[in-house]
């Protein structure tokens, strides 16, 4: 009996544990990145955004969490009960498993696997899946456009993050997301050399995440709201979270990948002080801001230009680093080993 | 029954499932949902194996591209279910001799020891650290030419598909985006003083 | 030389440059917002908001159930029925305003020979139910009291321009 209990029980209830130190706090995390975009779109209108909730409207988002519960579930009759039930929740487990390899420091990561990056790319590519279920699901002709809209969109621009993330490889010499951070100690960050293919990964996640200027899945001027019409009360819920915690991770993956993840800037005292993990944060703050800042200067692009921009733009951009990265490298001998 | 082998038995079952539900759905769409999940089990089986590149492979290519193309395509179509299920008998005599050409093969291939009560042994470690750099190795030294060549023939694919549907039109207007970023102000607007009720 | 200017804006991203420059000066300039319920912007002598009834200052009201603004009312949200009083004046025995059909246009304050019913300051009026909003004599007629200071102000400010 002891035994089963230290040899299974024990390490699954420590996994369990260890998960939702990463979750819960992720959640809260969401539900503040709400309120901080509506304060910081607010404050680039000259408005004050929320206010009256709490003392600076700090339990906004508690109050809108709170509101969605009590909503009613509402099944359209046309709708296919089981694909539209279990499509918010393919959105939103999603969007959490991929936190399972993302490094927090040195050592602190909850699966350091070889191959953390094509896992995080894996999980990226899967969140087409929640959108294109809901949007057929819905049998709402919105929802299916919104659908095929972001289906396109997202494999579009997988391809581009798929190639930038190829140069970060080459530079780093590891599939590992910690060996990544720990090479970049030695390098530099990596958005001093790959600076053209750091803008491009972030234009890349605003597209991959379906945020402005990208939002065209959800583009409420021609679509209402797009795969999500149909949803209410705890099943939008799920895809709301769903989006933000992705919003989040896609920064945690710009910052691994190219602003040195758990590093501090320059390797002296006072920076060393700080522990890694809060840098990690701040850095990930630091993308997600660049997020919302987007959203709050940019106009939507029209559909056949974002297509123009991922297959004309990025692509040959991409593919051309790769080659120059691969070439430097040959010529001056930069290989890891 | 240890964790590893409780594993596998649950993907394995989920995987044949979800490969019997993909032929066995009424709907077209649950179809590919269920060749999806068997993906999905099948990357898991992969995994457990120890070829963590292939799995994440498995998953990017199958998974996130090429079933959401397909789903795309059945999601599109306009079925009729009833028709498509009137055929089922007539062909399963045939579908059933390819499984079983199938079986055979596969038989052959790894012989009977593949189906002893007993699970296969762990695969043996590779000689390179992990199984990226293996197959990194492999692909580019001994499978070099080979490698290539399919990198070609799918090349050449890409270029037949895209001469296929390229269609040009000479009456469509296009746009110059470049141009109209760069337009400037002095470029295309004169401004004159006009005085009161003379016109230009 | 100018092709070589057009390449370097494009490949430093001058446009994306200066717009993300521009919401962040923005970030961080005064917010403009009234706080509405605790704060509220300066309205004008001539805001036409909730109607009143007004009386004299002797106390008599002001009506004399002319019915002009009944007349001109281009809703047609004013009734009014009159009666001789014992005392041989004449005036209303019913004026109602159905608020939910009412423009706002002003019209019937225009029409008015003695200045009786106007249009108050007060825009903070909503209601729960349609009821509330059928606005008869007595309640035109406590509004008159309770805003007539108000009124008196904005009517005289606005004289010089009628």
């Amino acid at each position: 009996m002891a035994e089963i209990f230290t040899g299974t029980i024990w390490p699954l209830l420590q996994l369990v544990g260890l998960t939702l130190l990463i979750v819960v706090p992720l959640l809260v995390a969401v539900a503040y990145l709400t309120y901080a975009e509506r304060k910081i779109i607010a404050a680039m209108q000259l408005r004050q955004g929320p206010m009256f909730v709490g003392p600076y409207g700090l339990l906004q988002p508690l109050a809108d969490g709170l509101k969605l519960f009590f909503k009613e579930t509402v099944i359209p009759s046309g709708a296919n009960r089981g694909v539209f039930l279990i499509a918010p929740m393919v959105t939103f487990v999603l969007a959490l498993i991929g936190w399972a390899v993302i490094p927090f420091g040195p050592g602190l990561v909850l699966a350091d696997i070889n191959v953390g990056i094509l896992y995080l790319f894996a999980v990226s590519s899967l969140g087409v899946y929640g959108v294109i279920m809901a949007g057929w699901a819905s049998n709402s002709r919105y929802a299916f456009l919104g659908a095929l809209r972001s289906s396109a969109q997202m494999v579009s621009y997988e391809i581009a993050i798929g190639l930038i993330i190829i140069n970060v490889l080459i530079t780093a010499g590891s599939l590992n997301l910690s060996d990544i951070v720990e090479a970049q100690a030695e390098h530099g960050w990596y958005v001093i050399w790959h600076f053209p293919m750091f803008v491009i990964f972030i234009a890349s996640i605003l597209a991959e995440t379906n945020r402005h200027p990208f939002d065209l899945p959800e583009d409420e001027a021609s679509l209402v709201t797009g795969y999500n019409v149909e949803y209410s009360s705890m099943t939008f819920a799920l895809f709301f979270l769903g989006e933000y915690a992705n919003m989040i991770l896609m920064s945690a993956m710009a910052s691994i990948l190219f602003l040195g993840g758990w590093l501090p800037p320059v390797a002296v005292p006072p920076f060393t002080w700080i522990p890694g993990p809060i840098w990690f944060i701040l850095k990930i703050s630091l993308v997600l801001f660049v997020y919302i800042w987007a959203r709050a200067t940019l106009p939507r692009y029209r559909y056949d230009q974002l297509m123009r921009l991922g297959w004309k733009v990025f692509l040959p951009l991409a593919l051309a680093w790769i080659v120059i990265t691969s070439g430097v490298m040959v010529t001056f001998d930069l290989f890891p080993d | 029954m240890t964790a590893a082998a409780f594993v596998f038995y649950v993907l394995a079952l989920v995987t044949v499932m979800a490969a019997v539900m993909v032929i066995a759905a009424r709907n077209p769409v649950h179809a590919v949902l269920f060749l999806i999940l068997a993906f999905f089990n099948a990357a898991g089986l992969f995994l457990l194996a120890g070829a963590e590149f292939l799995a994440m492979a498995l998953v990017v290519v199958y998974v996130g591209a090429v079933a959401v193309l397909f789903l795309f395509v059945v999601m599109m179509l306009d079925i009729h279910f009833v028709q498509l299920r009137e055929g089922f008998l007539r062909y399963l005599p045939v579908g059933v001799l390819v499984g079983v050409v199938l079986l055979a093969e596969l038989v052959l291939v790894f012989g009977a020891s593949a189906f002893d009560a007993q699970p296969a042994p762990p695969p043996p470690a590779p000689a390179a650290p992990s199984n990226t750099e293996a197959l990194g190795r492999l692909l580019y030294t001994d499978y070099f030419y080979l490698f290539q060549a399919a990198g070609v023939i799918l090349l050449i694919a890409m270029i037949g598909a895209i001469s296929l549907t390229l269609r040009h039109r000479p009456d469509a207007k296009r746009q110059d985006i470049a141009a109209q970023v760069h337009r400037r102000r002095e470029e295309t607007l004169e401004i004159r003083k006009v005085k009161p009720r003379t016109g230009i | 030389m100018l092709s070589l200017d057009r390449v370097a804006r494009t490949v430093l991203w001058q446009e994306l440059v200066r717009g993300f420059a521009l919401t962040l000066a923005y970030m961080f300039k005064r917010k403009v917002t009234l706080n509405y319920p605790y704060e509220k912007g300066p309205l004008s002598p001539r805001f036409r908001g909730e109607h009143a009834l007004r009386r004299y200052p002797s106390g008599e009201e002001r009506c004399i159930a002319c019915k002009l603004c009944e007349a001109i009312c281009p809703a047609q949200a004013i009734t009014i029925e009159s009666e001789p009083r014992p005392d041989g004046s004449r005036r209303t025995t019913r004026y109602d305003i159905d608020m939910t059909k009412c423009i706002y246009c002003g019209f019937c304050e225009e029409a008015c020979p003695v200045d009786a019913i106007v249009e108050g300051p007060n825009m903070e009026f909503a209601a729960e139910t349609r009821e509330e909003l059928f606005y008869t004599k007595e309640k035109l007629l406590e509004n008159g009291e309770r805003w007539e200071r108000e009124i008196a102000l904005r009517l005289e400010l606005d004289a010089p321009y009628r």
